[in-house]
């Protein structure tokens, strides 16, 4: 009962890294609220399901297996959802902000008549006290998120009802698993009992899903390169600082003319246009045709040995230097300094 | 040849491109009377998708619907002038303050008094909260099914629907039987321009508010070709409990707004010192840059 609940997203028998991400901001709730993290899982073939979701450290795995649940339909999905929800009582409910739970999650929040808050950008505990009539709250879900086209960061709480829900951007918290052997206990959802005709008025008849691929425009955080960086292998630094920070690694032109990345990456008028909450910019001198696809960033980085560098002009923070140096400094504290 | 009876949701919403510093209340909702306000841009490719279904079945009704303030009626006019039959602004004080569920309580019993409604179709989401709740929560109040991220209606025969979904990666073809709730993507068509035989026909379209502060004359106008009447409906008009209303009805709240808009932006330049990056990281944690 009141334990924290993800709803696990999956996509060709895998569980979608979004879920996965939630479930390691989930099992950090759940140890500051002491209580359990579980997973709900519908789908078909889930055999084997809980090793992906194991080292993420849920305690308990719901399943609702049916070859009817695979792919995604809303009315089965929800049904499903709701049952499990009005069983368990979670306190917390979370769900990626994906075509899928951005389907679900409000129709849950809808039948359960419960608060729901879409794009959640952090989530916390914390309390409340209501200044109309001074009562007071412990231990809410803090759900923090931009607002009004990213120009007020709003955290919004639901006092009375539960569960309290929140989506969640893929990217934006990042996956962990946890130490040690995990071994979450299993929980069968009689799908078929629980679901009839009703459910399955709307039909599928056609669905093609693009294999992944590399979307810097939809990444909250970029980590951009250019000439500067020096070669293809420095270019791993930039990598491991975008894995650390849950974002995507791009390059300007110049970097992408000389293969340090494929040009998938390129930002700038001849390649993607950003607008990411963080850009940080390494090496690169920030020529007119670069910043045109990025200057729209809501906070942008540069990394220089040029204090001189055109780049430095728009960036809010310009750290000059050697990036074999600073790159790794910021890992280090990043990793020190985040929860 | 069927006469489908289609609702559009639309939401008149504060310009996010232009916010100004009045634009949060003390209680942390927002001052929407402090922006300029335009039709939300996907609700509008919404009506495109219902006038095209009333450009091939030329008997349907394109009703429009939207929750507001008295100057919400703005957007419906400029509904009709594109095409769209008639309009019913959703309006009272007891509103205020609505959160999407509340929204979605309030919709869904105003379209309940069209019914029977074949299709209810809303942009997917707003620019000033981007949500995207409000249709799949009026699909639930309705126990109709949703079609999400719309980006075509291929079909309307026998009942049943056809849409072409649009998904992050990849795309979708679904039929659902109507009555059925679609939600519209921005990949789908922009919506016309307004029409100008519509514009002059109704241009001189007043909701019951807005005749208040008219002339006499105006008023008789009204009277004279009905059509002109922009309805509103309070709480009472549609049956509404108003315990779901509004503040009361919205069981998020807002704890906490903070501007980003703001902040000026000067540059700090910083050295490779540790100090410095621990520093320039902390603030990043601090102000939710980084997770």
């Amino acid at each position: 009962m009141n334990n924290v609940f993800v709803y696990c997203e999956i996509e060709e028998g895998k569980v979608a890294d979004v879920s996965l991400e939630l479930l390691t901001k989930g099992r950090s709730l759940a140890n500051q609220l002491k209580c359990r993290l579980e997973a709900v899982v519908a789908g078909s073939k889930l055999d084997g399901v809980e090793k992906q979701i194991n080292p993420y450290g849920a305690d308990v795995i719901h399943i609702a297996e049916d070859k009817s649940l695979y792919p995604y339909k809303t009315l089965p999905h929800a049904k499903i959802v709701k049952e499990v929800f009005q069983k368990e009582k979670p306190c917390i409910g979370l769900f990626g902000a994906t075509s899928v739970g951005r389907d679900l999650a409000p129709r849950i929040a809808s039948v359960l008549k419960c608060g729901l808050t879409a794009d959640c950008t952090a989530l916390e505990i914390g309390d409340h006290t209501d200044n109309k009539t001074g009562k007071e709250y412990k231990n809410l879900l803090y759900q923090i998120r931009p607002a009004f086209g990213g120009n007020i960061l709003a955290t919004i709480i639901n006092p009375e009802t539960r569960p309290q829900l929140a989506t969640v951007r893929e990217g934006v918290m990042k996956k962990e698993e946890v130490t040690g052997n995990h071994n979450a206990e299993l929980k069968k959802v009689d799908a078929a009992g629980l679901l009839s005709e009703e459910d399955f008025i709307v039909e599928i008849i056609e669905r093609h899903i693009e294999p992944r691929k590399v979307n810097i425009a939809n990444s909250n955080i970029i980590v951009a390169g250019g000439y500067g960086v020096g070669s293809k292998e420095n270019f791993a630094l930039l990598f491991q600082l975008a894995d650390v920070l849950g974002g995507e690694v791009a390059g300007s032109r110049a970097a992408v003319d000389s293969g340090f990345v494929e040009h998938a990456r390129q930002v700038g008028q001849t390649g993607v246009t950003v607008r990411p909450k963080l850009y940080i910019a390494c090496g690169i001198s920030g020529q007119i045709q670069h910043r045109a696809g990025m200057d729209q960033s809501a906070m942008i980085i540069s990394i220089n040995d040029d204090p001189g560098a055109p780049i430095n002009q728009i960036a809010d923070y310009s750290v000059i230097g050697d990036l074999n140096e600073i790159i790794p400094k910021m890992i280090k504290y990043y990793k020190k300094n985040s929860k | 040849m069927k006469k489908f009876n289609i609702v559009v949701l639309a939401k008149q919403v504060p310009d996010t491109r232009n916010v100004g510093k009045d634009a949060m209340k003390a209680d942390g909702t927002v001052n929407r009377g402090a922006l300029p306000a335009i039709f939300n841009p996907e609700d509008l490719h919404a009506l495109e998708q219902a006038l095209r279904i009333k450009d091939k079945y030329p008997d349907a009704i394109v009703t429009i619907m939207t929750m507001g303030p008295a100057r919400a009626a703005e957007i419906i006019r400029e509904g009709l002038y594109r095409g769209a039959d008639r309009g019913y602004l959703l309006t009272d004080r007891k509103f205020a303050g609505s959160d999407t569920l509340a929204t979605s309580y309030v919709l869904a019993l105003g379209i309940k008094q069209l019914f029977p409604v074949d299709i209810v179709i809303a942009g997917r989401q707003a620019i000033d909260g981007d949500t995207a709740q409000v249709g799949p929560q009026v699909a639930d109040k309705l126990n109709l099914p949703q079609v999400t991220y719309a980006e075509e209606v291929l079909s309307m025969e026998k009942g049943k629907i056809i849409v072409k979904r649009r998904l992050e990666r990849g795309v979708e073809t679904v039929e659902a039987p109507m009555p059925v709730v679609l939600t519209v993507h921005s990949s789908a068509p922009a919506c016309r321009s307004r029409n100008a035989r519509l514009l002059m026909k109704y241009k001189h379209a007043k909701s019951v508010s807005e005749l208040q502060e008219m002339s006499e004359d105006y008023i008789q106008l009204q009277k004279d070709r009905p059509y002109l009447l922009i309805e509103e409906w309070g709480a009472s008009n549609i049956s509404a409990d108003t315990e779901n209303l509004g503040l009361s009805g919205s069981p998020t709240k807002v704890r906490k707004i903070e501007n980003v808009v703001f902040k000026a932006k000067e540059s700090k330049v910083l050295s490779s010192d540790d100090e410095d990056i621990n520093g320039l990281i902390k603030e990043l944690i601090e102000n939710h840059t980084i997770g």
